[in-house]
């Protein structure tokens, strides 16, 4: 990710002094709150100890910032996560299937276009305005021609970054395309309502200051609105998959870990893995970067418990590391694929038994 | 319709033809040598003229199969898929199927719930681990499984990682321990790693079966395999070929013409192509003028035929090879040898000597002084004057062909050394871990493995026109990208360029950690066998993108160094207690395994005697059985903290009331005397889990999820079945997001891992479910909050308590917790006092509480005692420092105790003090912590030391950073050496 980032600094397409970087820190315990002094050690060593970087975080860790969030800046950001998950989970849905090649990813261009031109006039961001929007988007990915083909479906969860950047996870998402599947993602919202609810724990576990609970619980109530803005759009088209709602799927995490487990993707991850299952995508990739230490806990640590509750559960644990070689990863998917297809065809024969 | 299956593996091709009844008519088993379409084309014109030019269907299998069924049009079976059809079809008995490759290790679980488990990215390959042990050995398959049928008994070997057992099985030959021994021994490990790192928990039994190349070769390691797990797994017919039948009985689509298929694969080249790299040379010009420059550089030390006056004897007994060379007074090189090392250097030195002193019996050995990891023994056995620091031998040699060297780097066939040199001193050192030691002998390896010699393979890459960018990985990695350069289509001379490339970017990268190589400094000189190797030496020069020098003897410096360093002691007219030609026509060598019973450790122990009752142990973990006279005394705040927490264990169970097992692990280490008096109070009997050993590791090792974790963390699965075999009621093992808050730095958190490893427990180890299991999420950070969450903890398990009764135990439990930390610091001031009353060096010890833990930190406490210093620990200085700013976000207690200790260590002047900071193997947080140790360390001008911990640690690099460390602490630093000698003279 850094090297990404740096890239960008010294390929020339920047003007390096006119640059600041920002960086979400979620200030939980684990080694990624260090990603930022990291960050700025790498600045230092290149010899750009003037390029600012800005936390963005809800923890605070990082008091000293150079750079005043404008308002609305703040809520554009915000609900473009909305627009952002909406996209995500319906391309997933769509592209697998389309009929003519590239329909998906030209609904994507024209509405991200379209939305740029609104919020440039602070338009389609709240409201009916906002509703409005996602209806009509869901309803342009909903027109897309699609084949009536059988995929393979397959769930994809991980550590955030790996998991959504293709160049943390070798192209994962390609891959499977490749390999003729349809993959689900969870949604980003999901990892704020996550941050906000560990806060509430925490303050149930070890007690502290009152005022950060109701700061987290007003969190909360704000996440849970965009949310169900979200699912509420999506259900009124029976053709795709919803997710379950936040609080369905941290019911379905209770069964396996306690929500005290906070650090990383904490009890979020599992609680994803079985919402996966439960919504029928019971091929899971699980991605994490080498060595990181919350999913020896929360990844290869509960898959047993998991397997417990759902023996179908069909999950490959996989390592992503600068250094991991390709070949050996897309191996295990593949591993995981055909234990897939064959369950399918035994589930397509006694189907086809009990038709008969 | 015949079906013809091909499994293209790492390293080798199977392929089968099967009728219609799956009868298999034609089988074949190849290594391919990377050549793996000219070897497939091949095989298929064979199966075309057996059968006639028939049509057939096919489908591929296997690692190497993959990129190639995709551009072919060809199906693809998975491999562990493939193996599966074939067991069902073969033997539908089967519970369990264990198959080893050429890189890979599956365990196939078939009844109860299908489960397939492959080795992770980091466990590295078996059968290419089996291959490197043999030319370690340098031995054939045959003979090695002959060896290891002759064992009499078994070292433990890291069981975790291929390059990890390596550098457990160096030492152990070094050591001389008997090569039968050491063959079963690598037989098991490659058991222990299978079983470790896949069965995750799932216990192997029923019928088994052994598939793939090594279980088919290696009868011994079935029977490894059998030993260990008790079972009696079977080795069926066609072992080798059960991936490619899978493939054939799962080919699909239309038959296909074989001799079209062969030319259509003979010209396959990739679709993907890789990236490359600038080439090493663009002309022979080029290269003519480098290696002229580098002859050039080695002009003033001659290499001479006859002995010249005194002579001195210098010998480096490393890893993979000995080399010994003897010098005059002006340094003039003669006699320079270098010798494979085949398991032990004793016969190799004799033979050397034998040699000389046939050849010139007048010769006169004025000093002679030996290195490297045979140093001990060498010493002994051939009663060498002196015995010198790897690092500081290379140093001497260095000096000798470029007196203000700044870095030295020095690339083996197994280690790296590199070190700075400042102010004629060597200031940072940095070795390579066991886990990124790709250097000489991985060269070595690889080229064999690709069917060429050393020198063939290397002379390939200068002239490649595009090397493979392979970028800087462990050894392990390396083989899968190499797997998939060739995929993408890199030709031989590309890999090979691009391997010499990856040493050095290794090197650079991974073992100096260097984030710009002009860090290295102006004049860097580079030396060790692999330097040898043009194209490593033009690819570090076109990497730090400056020249540098390559001694002539680069392959021998460690010897020339020992050799110059004896001359620097010896005075005219000395006469070295080498031992001489009589002497050596009398020598013999025998070697015995005991085990020591000297204390709990029971170490397994080679004793070497030699002619005239000269004995040399190893094995050892301490120097008690060494040492004839008792042993001096040791301030050793790692014993006195074990010694306070075995007060704990006192306790005597009483009938009546309810016991609470505790395991002692990660950060129990630490709470141990808060939650012992805890329970105490509230009128609990407490079992405390036994100190940790390798037996109690081997427990609990089926149950444990990830095999990368760390160690501490792993032993905890064995605590616990030690624990519930004491029959508790309850066992205590709270998880804790935070620690306690110290008040240094911007939060007080544990590491994930000690936050929530007994969630890991829960999930995991399944006799855990037959008692109450106490795992709740508890802060100790806050006492007021403690008491009403601690209560409702308890009565969630059934025990209920009064507000005032848990205040009370609470109350005494924060005041225990607090005796326990001041008589930990009050010992440490006892200590340093003693340190400056009889001037002796002081070592923080800096790691985590449960680094005192004997079975983690493998005696190391107890090494640096025997060298003389005393040992104190990071949470016994910290408290001196304030909260003060780090580089880092300081978010962790124990961390937080780290930077302190290394500011405390830092500022001190009156105190020949320094710290080495232990990491354990897997470490996420160390990552960023041993970064920042060393900024806070070296901005004061200390030396930074760290040494990694595992399941195993090569103790023999650990003496080698800890002499280093402790030459430039007692100021030995040769120039100060040299100026001494010369006031004598």
């Amino acid at each position: 990710m850094r090297a990404v980032r740096l890239y960008a600094l010294t390929n020339g397409d920047y003007d390096p002094k006119k640059v600041a970087l920002i960086q979400f820190q979620t200030g939980g315990g684990c080694r990624a709150s260090n990603y930022i002094w990291l960050l700025r050690k790498a600045l230092c060593n290149m010899g750009m100890e003037y390029v600012p970087v800005i936390s963005l975080s809800f923890s605070n860790v990082e008091q000293m910032s150079g750079f005043k969030l404008y308002k609305m800046l703040l809520v554009k950001g915000i609900v473009s996560l909305i627009y952002g998950d909406l996209f995500m989970l319906l391309r997933n849905q769509v592209k697998p299937y389309e009929k003519n090649k590239g329909d998906t990813q030209r609904v994507i261009d024209k509405w991200v276009a379209e939305l740029s031109a609104q919020f440039r006039k602070n338009k389609g961001l709240l409201g009916r305005a906002l509703k409005k929007n996602l209806r009509a988007i869901a309803k342009d990915f909903s027109k897309i021609e699609r084949l009536d083909v059988k995929k393979t479906k397959v769930g994809i969860v991980g550590e955030i970054y790996v998991k959504y950047s293709q160049f943390g996870n070798n192209g994962l998402e390609a891959f499977l395309e490749s390999q003729d599947c349809e993959f689900m993602v969870p949604g980003v919202i999901g990892f704020f309502q996550y941050m906000f609810d560990n806060r509430q724990v925490d303050y149930k576990l070890y007690g502290g200051n009152f005022s950060e609970k109701i700061i987290a619980k007003f969190g909360s109530k704000l996440a849970d609105m965009m949310e169900k803005v979200l699912l509420n759009t999506v259900k009124e088209f029976p053709e795709f998959t919803c997710p379950s709602s936040f609080d369905k799927i941290r019911a379905l995490g209770e069964k396996v870990i306690d929500r005290g487990v906070k650090m990383g993707e904490g009890w979020l991850l599992p609680a994803e893995i079985c919402e996966l299952i439960e919504s029928g995508y019971s091929n899971v990739v699980c991605a994490q970067p080498f060595g990181c230490l919350p999913n020896h806990i929360v990844g290869k640590g509960v898959i047993r418990t998991i397997r417990e509750i759902y023996p179908d559960a069909n999950i490959c644990p996989i390592d992503y590391d600068a250094g991991a070689s390709k070949v050996n990863q897309e191996n295990r998917i593949k591993l995981m694929l055909a234990v897939a297809k064959e369950k399918a065809d035994e589930e397509q024969k006694v189907k086809e038994a009990a038709s008969k | 319709m015949k079906r013809i299956g091909l499994d293209l593996g790492s390293t080798t091709i199977k392929c089968v033809v099967l009728d219609e009844e799956g009868k298999i008519l034609f089988h074949k088993y190849e290594r391919h040598m990377s050549l793996i379409s000219g070897m497939t084309a091949r095989l298929l014109r064979e199966v075309s003229r057996v059968f006639g030019n028939e049509e057939m269907l096919v489908a591929l299998s296997g690692s190497a199969g993959m990129g190639m069924a995709n551009d072919l049009g060809l199906p693809f079976v998975q491999e562990v898929y493939a193996t599966r059809t074939a067991v069902k079809r073969f033997n539908p008995e089967t519970d369990t199927v264990i198959e080893l490759g050429g890189e890979d290790a599956k365990i196939l679980f078939l009844t109860n719930g299908l489960e397939v488990r492959m080795n992770g990215t980091c466990a590295g390959g078996t059968g290419a681990f089996i291959d490197q042990m043999i030319s370690l050995m340098d031995v054939d398959q045959s003979q090695m499984n002959e060896l290891a049928a002759k064992h009499e008994k078994i070292y433990t070997i890291a069981s975790r990682c291929g390059v990890f057992a390596k550098s457990d099985i160096q030492p152990l030959i070094n050591q001389g321990a008997r090569r039968e021994d050491v063959a079963a021994s690598i037989f098991y490990a490659v058991v222990n790693q299978t079983v470790g790192g896949l069965a995750q928990g799932r216990e192997i039994k029923g019928k088994v079966l052994y598939l793939g190349g090594p279980l088919t070769f290696y009868s011994e390691l079935r029977n490894a395999f059998d030993d260990v797990l008790k079972i009696n797994g079977q080795s069926p017919e066609n072992s080798l070929y059960y991936v490619a039948i899978g493939a054939a009985v799962s080919s699909a689509g239309e038959a296909v013409d074989l001799i079209k298929l062969a030319e259509k694969t003979e010209n396959y080249s990739s679709s993907n192509g890789y990236v490359g790299c600038k080439p090493l040379f663009k002309s022979h010009k080029e290269y003519e003028e480098f290696t002229d420059r580098h002859r050039k550089n080695s002009d003033g030390i001659r290499i001479s035929n006859v002995p010249n006056g005194e002579m001195f004897l210098g010998i480096d007994a490393g890893s993979t090879t000995v080399k010994a060379v003897l010098c005059d007074r002006e340094g003039n090189i003669f006699r320079p040898s270098y010798l494979s090392n085949s398991g032990n250097p004793v016969p190799l030195i004799r033979k050397y000597l034998e040699e000389l002193y046939r050849e010139f019996p007048e010769i006169k050995i004025a000093g002679a002084a030996v290195t490297g990891y045979g140093e001990d023994i060498i010493r002994n056995a051939f009663h060498i004057d002196y015995g010198v620091v790897e690092t500081v031998a290379h140093y001497t040699a260095a000096k000798r062909f470029c007196p203000d060297v700044d870095f030295i780097i020095d690339i083996g066939g197994q280690d790296i050394k590199c070190f700075r040199i400042r102010n004629d001193a060597i200031d940072s050192i940095f070795l390579n871990e066991a886990c990124s030691s790709g250097c000489g002998s991985f060269l070595q390896t690889f080229a064999g493995v690709l069917g060429y010699s050393m020198d063939e393979f290397s002379e390939l890459a200068l002239y490649a026109d595009s090397p493979v960018d392979l970028g800087s990985r462990c050894t392990v990695f390396m083989n899968s990208s190499v797997k998939q350069a060739q995929k993408d289509g890199a030709t031989i001379d590309n890999i090979s360029a691009g391997l010499s490339i990856s040493v050095v970017k290794n090197a650079l990268y991974k073992v100096i950690r260097c984030s710009d190589p002009s860090q290295l400094g102006e004049n860097v000189v580079v030396q060790g066998g692999t330097f040898l190797n043009n194209a490593v030496l033009r690819a570090f020069e076109q990497e730090i993108g400056r020249e540098v020098i390559r001694p002539s003897v680069a392959g021998l410096m460690g010897a020339y160094g020992a050799a110059v360093y004896a001359m620097d002691k010896s005075s005219f007219g000395a006469k070295s207690s080498v031992i001489g030609a009589r002497e050596l026509s009398d020598f013999t060598h025998t070697v015995k395994a005991i085990t020591c019973k000297g204390c709990n450790n029971h170490c397994r122990l080679t004793v070497n005697t030699f002619f005239g009752g000269n004995k040399y142990i190893a094995g050892n973990r301490c120097e008690k059985p060494v040492k004839t006279e008792f042993d001096t005394v040791h301030y050793d705040l790692f014993d006195y903290k074990n010694q306070l927490l075995e007060n704990y264990r006192k306790n005597v169970r009483e009938a009546g009331k309810p016991t609470v097992g505790i395991p002692m692990g990660l950060n129990l280490y630490e709470l141990l005397p808060f939650w012992y008096t805890v329970f105490k109070e509230l009128g609990f009997n407490i079992v405390v889990s036994p100190v940790s050993t390798h037996e109690i590791y081997s427990k609990g090792q089926h149950t444990i999820p990830s095999d990368t974790v760390c160690y501490p963390a792993k032993l905890l699965h064995g605590h616990i079945e030690a624990l519930l075999e004491e029959g508790v009621d309850a066992v205590f093992y709270p998880s804790m997001s935070y620690n306690f808050n110290e008040g240094k730095g911007q939060n007080h958190y544990n590491c994930p891992v000690v936050a929530y490893y007994p969630v890991v427990l829960d999930a995991n180890v399944k006799s855990l479910k037959n008692v109450k299991y106490i795992k709740d999420f508890i802060g100790v950070h806050d006492r007021g909050e403690f008491v009403p969450h601690f209560k409702a903890v308890m009565k969630r398990h059934g025990y209920s308590f009064s507000t005032a009764e848990i205040k009370r135990a609470a109350k005494s439990a924060y005041n225990e917790y607090d005796i326990h930390m001041e008589s930990l610091r009050a010992k440490a001031v006892e200590f340093m006092a003693v340190a400056r009353k009889e001037n002796k060096p002081v070592i923080v010890l800096a790691g985590r509480p449960y680094h005192i833990d004997p079975e983690v930190n493998h005696g190391i406490n107890r090494l640096i005692c025997d060298l003389g210093a005393v040992v104190l620990t990071e949470d016994s200085v910290s408290h001196y420092v304030p909260k003060f700013s780090t580089a880092v976000l300081n978010q962790w207690t124990y961390h937080a105790r780290l930077y302190a200790a290394a500011k405390y260590v830092a500022e001190q002047k009156d105190l020949n003090i320094n710290l080495v900071q232990l990491v354990s193997f897997g470490c996420g947080v160390d990552a960023v912590t041993s970064d920042e140790t060393r900024a806070i360390l070296e901005s004061r001008g200390k030396l930074y030391t760290q040494i990694k911990i595992d399941e195993i640690t090569n103790l023999g690099a650990v003496k080698i950073r800890l002499r280093s460390l402790f030459a430039v602490m007692n100021g030995e630093n040769v120039e100060k050496q040299n100026k001494k000698e010369s006031v004598k003279l």
